[in-house]
C-alpha cells in the first residue's frame, strides 16, 4: 500500500513535519479538527472542551474501561482560521513531554483532495524525541507482556 | 527481484516481536528450543526466523551440527530511533479520520 503520511524528524532538533494527503476537500479535512463531535470520532477520544476560535481552548480525555482516566490533554488555539490554519498549543497533563506548539496547514490540492501539513515544536530535543518512541515502547511493551503470558502458559 | 524485507515489517509481527525479546533475554538458540516457547506450528515459527534473519535483525552461528539465531546487536540498535512505529499511528488516525470525513460527505 502506498505510504500517504510522511513524519520528517532531523537528528538533533526539537521539531517535525508530519504531511498527509487526503481524499477529501479542504472544509471537510477542516471540519474534523474544527467539530468535535468529529474530532472525537477519529481521535478516539472524548471532548470535553472545544472552543474553535482565536484564543479558544480545548479540553480531551480518555477513559479506561475501568473508567479511570489514561489520557488528558488540553491546549489553546493561538489563531484559527477555517479551512487554512490552525496554530495551538498541545499538553498531554503528567506525561513529562512538556508543551508542544502545534502549526496545521490545510491546503487545497483539487476540489476533492487536500493536504495536512503539521508542525510541531517541542520544548526540547530530549522531549521530541521521547513522544517519536512512545508508539514503539508501547510495541515493545505489549510484546512483553505477550511473552510472558506465552511463558506462564508454559 | 525479490523485495527487501525492512525492519519495520518484521517487527510489526507480535510472534516476531516476542521472538527477539525472547532471544534478547537469552542470547543463543536454537531453532528447536525457541519454537518451544510458541504454541505456534514450528514451520511458522521457522518461517519467522527466516524473515528476522532476512531483515538482519537475526544472525545465524553454526556449531558443528546445530544453527544458533542470536540478535544483531548493531540493527537492534537501529530500532531504538525508530520513528516508523510513530509513523503508523498518525497513518492509522487520519486514515480514520479519511472514512469518518467520507461517511459524514455521502450522508449529507
Amino acid at each position: 500500500m502506498e505510504i500517504k503520511t510522511k513524519v520528517h524528524a532531523e537528528e538533533g532538533q526539537h521539531d517535525l513535519l508530519i504531511t498527509r494527503q487526503f481524499d477529501l476537500p479542504v472544509a471537510l479535512l477542516f471540519k474534523a479538527y474544527a467539530e468535535a463531535e468529529f474530532l472525537a470520532q477519529w481521535m478516539g477520544t472524548t471532548v470535553l472542551a472545544l472552543e474553535s476560535r482565536k484564543h479558544g481552548s480545548y479540553l480531551l480525555e480518555t477513559k479506561d474501561k475501568d473508567g479511570k482516566v489514561a489520557f488528558r490533554a488540553n491546549g489553546v488555539f493561538h489563531n484559527f482560521v477555517p479551512d487554512e490554519k490552525i496554530c495551538r498549543t498541545f499538553e498531554m497533563e503528567g506525561s513529562g513531554s512538556g508543551v508542544q506548539l502545534e502549526i496545521y496547514d490545510f491546503e487545497p490540492l483539487t476540489d476533492s483532495t487536500s493536504k495536512l501539513t503539521m508542525h510541531v515544536i517541542y520544548e526540547s530535543v530530549a522531549q521530541r524525541d521521547q513522544v517519536l518512541k512512545l508508539p514503539f515502547t508501547q510495541g515493545i511493551n505489549w510484546a512483553h507482556n505477550r511473552l510472558q503470558e506465552i511463558m506462564e502458559k508454559t | 527481484m525479490k523485495r527487501r524485507r525492512d525492519v519495520f515489517q518484521a517487527i510489526a509481527d507480535p510472534t516476531r516481536r516476542a521472538i527477539l525479546l525472547l532471544l534478547v533475554t537469552s542470547p543463543s538458540m536454537t531453532a528447536g528450543s525457541i519454537a518451544a516457547n510458541f504454541d505456534t506450528a514450528r514451520p511458522t515459527v521457522s518461517k519467522h526466523l527466516q524473515i528476522l534473519t532476512e531483515c538482519q535483525l537475526l544472525e545465524q552461528r553454526q556449531s558443528g551440527r546445530e544453527i544458533f539465531y542470536q540478535v544483531n546487536a548493531k540493527k537492534m540498535k537501529e530500532i531504538d530511533s525508530f520513528i516508523e512505529p510513530f509513523r503508523v499511528m498518525w497513518d492509522d488516525r487520519f486514515n480514520r479520520l479519511e472514512a469518518i470525513m467520507k461517511q459524514y460527505k455521502h450522508s449529507k
